[in-house]
């Protein structure tokens, strides 16, 4: 099918990107400022004969999630953060019991009720499990529709590929802006592995399956944990991130999501200003870019870390480059977004 | 542990006569709950249904957390262990993708009635095709006898030591009046698991609740009204007398929705 170059919303493409990466079934609530995304599939899922149901609250989506990833299905759901944070538990049972799955979070202010503005400030949540217990989701963050668009699909390839839940992390000004992107009319086919394990009733199979969680001998459940983390470990092979301007970079701007535009910018402002500036994007939030971060930084003089919180991927920074070079930091919170001038000028800054 | 299964009507290697069997969706594995405890012979219940209908290769359960949270180590079938009061939107997500599947959950009146009622209630009003096996034995059996939202006025129980008191706790929710209002619910009974009689009867229900999935009827719940002895702190005796005696006054047994002939 002619894709055809259109003018796209951010949350449209992620619908239309969950049916073209295969997605079997969507359950989710409404909260802003994703809506278009359960809008969209509300008509999209049945047009394709799949599941679209619009759950009594974040707590039945995530769980109804469960149920559809362990009957061996490709399910997902969507939501903002305030509902993410309900979703914590679920998202733990789906990581213990070892199911694929996507949650999509469109990042809004916080804490509590916050704002609907656009946010970075779920960042912890995202990568550092967020839920109980030592797991991990694998996390994408894209910067632009079209990778709003392309992102369900690889989400759920790795998902399934290391039966583990994954994440999009956006946020409101990618869910909510509209640009130019080129989306096939109708999705192509998409892979959809064999799950032998999943709990889909036995149909001949000699054993029976089930999607647990529960290790109650504490020696068992050290060793399920020691294989989940071996698998995380693994996982570190398949982070993605992307470089700009930064071969003869003095200072490397680290930045995600819609962050990394505004960075981008800022850098070629400096650089008009005579700042060699760079960009360092990462695009798998987890398992971190943590190898090409000090190989790209291996020439800088100094680093700066920009985000939509008060400071939480710089955490991340700052134990990747251990001291080697200063990590200078600027945040906004709220929902403020910085200008690519005010970037440039905290660029000016850590570049003294 | 090693078992001879023989079917009623043959004979063991001995030359006996079988007349009773383990149902076939069920497994081996000895059951782990207190003496005197319905959630065995609920349990048989169900796996019986499963051999009955035949339903053994399509069968999806959903387990709870509560005191029957190993359930799916008694089974035959495919499960999926939910979290707490969660079961409903885990059996939603296995059948809305797999209609085909016979989907339930086993639940206790903790997970079912506390919890997850929301879940219970919103499963129920969307008409969602599961079947509900609900165990109420008025109290939380797993995490050491604290009061459920089923405890009866008056009930002493670990979070309530001077007995319920309906102004600091309100009154016993009865799920099957609760649910009666809701036009999805296509089958709702309550039976108490206290005499040979009424586990009768509970099949029947059970009989009754597993065709409303099999025909597309819409949600189905069997609320089985059981003894916890060991949290009661009374002898499984005392404890069924209980059940006979104060359990039904609260909790009326009976069909309150069976749509089978709609
Ligand atoms: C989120 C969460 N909260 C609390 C618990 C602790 N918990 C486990 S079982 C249970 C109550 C079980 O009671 P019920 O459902 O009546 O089942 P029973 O044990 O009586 O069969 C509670 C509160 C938990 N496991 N998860
Ligand atoms: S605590 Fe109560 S419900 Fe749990 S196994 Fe013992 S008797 Fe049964």
């Amino acid at each position: 099918m002619q894709a055809k170059r259109r003018l796209v919303k951010g949350n449209e493409a992620i619908a239309l990107g969950a049916v073209a990466g295969g997605c079997d079934a969507f359950f989710g609530y409404p909260i802003t400022p994703q809506n278009e995304v359960p809008e969209i599939l509300s008509s999209e899922m049945p047009r394709h004969g799949r599941v679209f149901l619009q759950a009594e609250s974040e707590v039945a989506s995530i769980n109804m999630v469960y149920g559809a990833a362990a009957a061996g299905l490709r399910a997902m759901t969507s939501s903002s953060s305030p509902g993410i944070s309900l979703m914590m538990e679920g998202m733990s049972y789906i990581a213990g019991a070892e199911l694929p799955c996507l949650v999509v979070n469109v990042m809004r202010g916080g804490p509590g009720l916050g704002s609907i503005a656009a946010s970075q400030a779920d960042y912890f949540q995202a990568v550092k499990g967020g839920g109980h217990g030592d797991y991990r989701c694998i996390v994408l963050a894209p910067w632009n529709v079209e990778e709003m668009y392309a992102f369900p699909g690889i989400a759920f390839d790795m998902a399934d590929r290391y039966r583990n839940p994954a994440m999009i992390l956006a946020d409101g000004v990618l869910g909510q802006m509209m640009e130019p992107a080129c989306i096939p009319s109708e999705p192509p086919a998409a892979s959809h592995p064999e799950k032998p394990w999943a709990a889909n009733g036995r149909n001949g199979r000699s054993h029976k399956n089930v999607a647990n969680s529960l290790v109650i001998d504490p020696h068992e459940l050290r060793d399920h944990n020691r294989k989940l983390q071996a698998k995380y470990q693994q996982m570190q092979a398949e982070c993605k991130w992307d470089t700009r301007l930064a071969d003869d970079a003095e200072i490397i701007v680290v930045a995600y999501g819609i962050t990394a535009r505004i960075a981008f910018s800022a850098c070629k402002l400096a650089r008009k200003r005579g700042i060699k500036a760079g960009l360092f994007r990462p695009i798998t939030l987890y398992p971190f870019p943590a190898k090409p971060l000090l190989e790209t930084a291996a020439n800088a003089k100094s680093l700066l870390v920009v985000e939509l919180s008060s400071g939480q991927m710089v955490e991340d920074v700052r134990l990747t480059i251990n001291g080697k070079q200063p990590v200078a930091f600027y945040g906004e919170m709220g929902g403020v977004i910085p200008s690519p001038a005010e970037v440039c000028e905290r660029i000016v800054e850590a570049a003294q | 542990m090693s078992t001879i299964i023989e079917r009623p009507g043959t004979q063991t290697p001995e030359g006996l006569n079988c007349v009773f069997e383990k149902p076939r969706a069920m497994s081996d594995k000895p059951f782990h709950y207190c003496p005197g405890c319905s959630h065995g012979t609920y349990h048989r219940l169900v796996g019986e249904m499963i051999d009955e209908f035949d339903l053994m290769s399509r069968t999806v359960g959903v387990c709870p957390v509560g005191c029957a949270v190993f359930a799916y180590e008694y089974f035959e079938f495919d499960m999926v262990e939910a979290s707490h009061g969660r079961a409903p939107a885990v059996a939603t997500g296995v059948k809305r993708c797999l209609p085909d599947r016979f989907v339930f959950t086993y639940q206790g009146d903790g997970d079912l009635a506390s919890i997850g009622m929301a879940e219970t209630i919103h499963a129920a009003a969307r008409g969602e095709n599961i079947t509900v096996f609900f165990v109420n034995n008025g109290i939380f059996g797993m995490t050491g006898g604290q009061m459920a939202p089923t405890s009866l006025i008056g009930q002493k129980t670990t979070t309530s030591q001077a007995g319920r008191d309906p102004m600091l706790t309100g009154q016993p929710i009865k799920v099957c009046e609760l649910l009666s209002s809701l036009d999805g619910v296509a089958y709702l009974a309550r039976v108490p698991l206290s005499s040979p009689k009424n586990i009768k009867t509970c099949r029947k229900y059970m009989r009754n609740a597993v065709r409303c999935q099999l025909e597309g009827k819409g949600f189905a719940l069997v609320e089985a009204l059981s003894p916890c002895p060991v949290q009661w702190g009374m002898t499984p005796g005392d404890a069924i007398d209980y059940i006979d005696e104060k359990v039904v006054k609260v909790f009326p047994p009976g069909e309150f929705i069976n749509k089978l002939n709609d």
